[in-house]
C-alpha cells in the first residue's frame, strides 16, 4: 500500500508542475507557424498585448472577438491603461499568435492598426521546429 | 495514584479509503487537463509607423523582398531588389542573404541592413514567416547566427 500512495504522489507532483492554467497566451483554433529560430525570449515581453489570429481574419483579444477593423477600442481601452501606468504605447509589446494559414495581408493590416495608435513593438509567435 | 484511562491506550487507525479516494480524484483531475505544448518563440520587431522613427539604414544594402503567391496562397516567387529571382527556395535566399552581409550579426538590433518585406495580400502567414526565418539567421547547431535584425513591412497590397 505504501509504495502505491508514493507513486501516485509523485504522479500528482507530476501533473501539477506541468499543468499551465494560464489560457491567455494559448488558443487551440490557432495553429502557429514553424520556425527553426523560435526560442523562448529570455526576459518576460514588457506589457504584453496578445492577439490570436485566426485563418478568417478574426481576432481573439482576451474574451473578445473581433476584426482588424474593429479593434481600436480594444487597444485604445489597453492604451488607457498603459497611460495610468505613466507608459505609453511604446512601451507595451503587440504579440500576434497568427495561424500559418492566415493571409499575410491580414496580418499587415493588423500590424498598420496598431502602429496608428502608437505601438511600435511586435513579437510574432511562432512554434519551435524540430530539427 | 496514576490513572489510566481506556481512550488512551486505543489505537488510532488511519482511514485511508477517503484519503485514497481523493487523491485518485485530483490524479485524474491532473491526467485530463494535462496537454503537452510544443515550445514558442518570438520574433520582435520594432516596427513604428513610417516617417515616425526608427533608424534609417546606413548601410547602404538596401534589400527589398517581394514575395509573389498563387491564388490559393502558395508561394510562387522570392524575388530581391525587383531583380533576383529565387523561386520559392529559402535556401537560395538565405545564401543570398549571407553573401550580402558576410555572414556578420549587425553590431546591436536597431543598426545593419534592413529588408522590407513587400507580399501579395492572400500570400499564406508561414511563408511570411519563412522569409523573416531566412533572413534574421540560420541555426548552427545550438547556436543561432544573426543576420539581419531589421524587419518592416511593405504597405499592404489589398485585392
Amino acid at each position: 500500500m505504501t509504495a502505491m500512495i508514493d507513486m501516485v504522489f509523485q504522479l500528482i507532483i507530476f501533473f501539477m508542475v506541468l499543468i499551465n492554467f494560464s489560457q491567455d497566451d494559448q488558443n487551440d483554433k490557432i495553429k502557429l507557424p514553424a520556425s527553426e529560430l523560435a526560442k523562448p525570449p529570455d526576459a518576460p515581453l514588457t506589457f504584453p498585448i496578445v492577439l490570436h489570429l485566426d485563418p478568417n481574419a478574426t481576432i481573439y483579444m482576451g474574451a473578445n472577438i473581433v476584426t482588424v477593423e474593429s479593434i481600436a477600442p480594444l487597444l485604445k481601452a489597453e492604451i488607457q491603461l498603459l497611460e495610468s501606468r505613466k507608459q505609453t504605447a511604446k512601451d507595451a509589446n503587440i504579440v500576434i499568435r497568427g495561424d500559418l494559414s492566415t493571409p499575410g495581408g491580414v496580418v499587415q493590416d493588423l500590424i498598420k492598426k496598431c502602429q496608428e495608435l502608437g505601438f511600435e513593438k511586435f513579437a510574432l509567435r511562432v512554434r519551435e521546429e524540430q530539427t | 495514584m496514576k490513572f489510566e484511562s481506556k481512550r488512551g491506550t486505543e489505537k488510532a487507525e488511519l482511514q485511508l479509503t477517503s484519503m485514497i479516494d481523493v487523491i485518485f480524484l485530483l490524479l485524474i483531475f491532473f491526467v485530463m487537463t494535462f496537454k503537452i505544448a510544443a515550445q514558442e518563440g518570438d520574433f520582435s520587431v520594432k516596427m513604428p509607423i513610417e516617417g515616425t522613427g526608427g533608424n534609417p539604414d546606413t548601410t547602404n544594402i538596401p534589400i527589398k523582398l517581394r514575395l509573389r503567391a498563387n491564388a490559393d496562397g502558395e508561394l510562387t516567387d522570392i524575388i530581391v531588389n525587383d531583380s533576383q529571382s529565387f523561386g520559392n527556395s529559402w535556401l537560395d535566399l538565405r545564401g543570398f542573404i549571407l553573401k550580402l552581409t558576410g555572414g556578420n550579426a549587425p553590431p546591436t538590433p536597431e543598426e545593419g541592413p534592413e529588408v522590407e518585406i513587400d507580399l501579395d495580400y492572400n500570400l499564406r502567414y508561414e511563408n511570411v514567416i519563412r522569409a523573416i526565418t531566412a533572413v534574421t539567421g540560420q541555426r548552427k547547431g545550438d547556436e543561432i547566427q544573426r543576420l539581419v535584425e531589421r524587419i518592416k513591412f511593405a504597405p499592404p497590397r489589398k485585392p
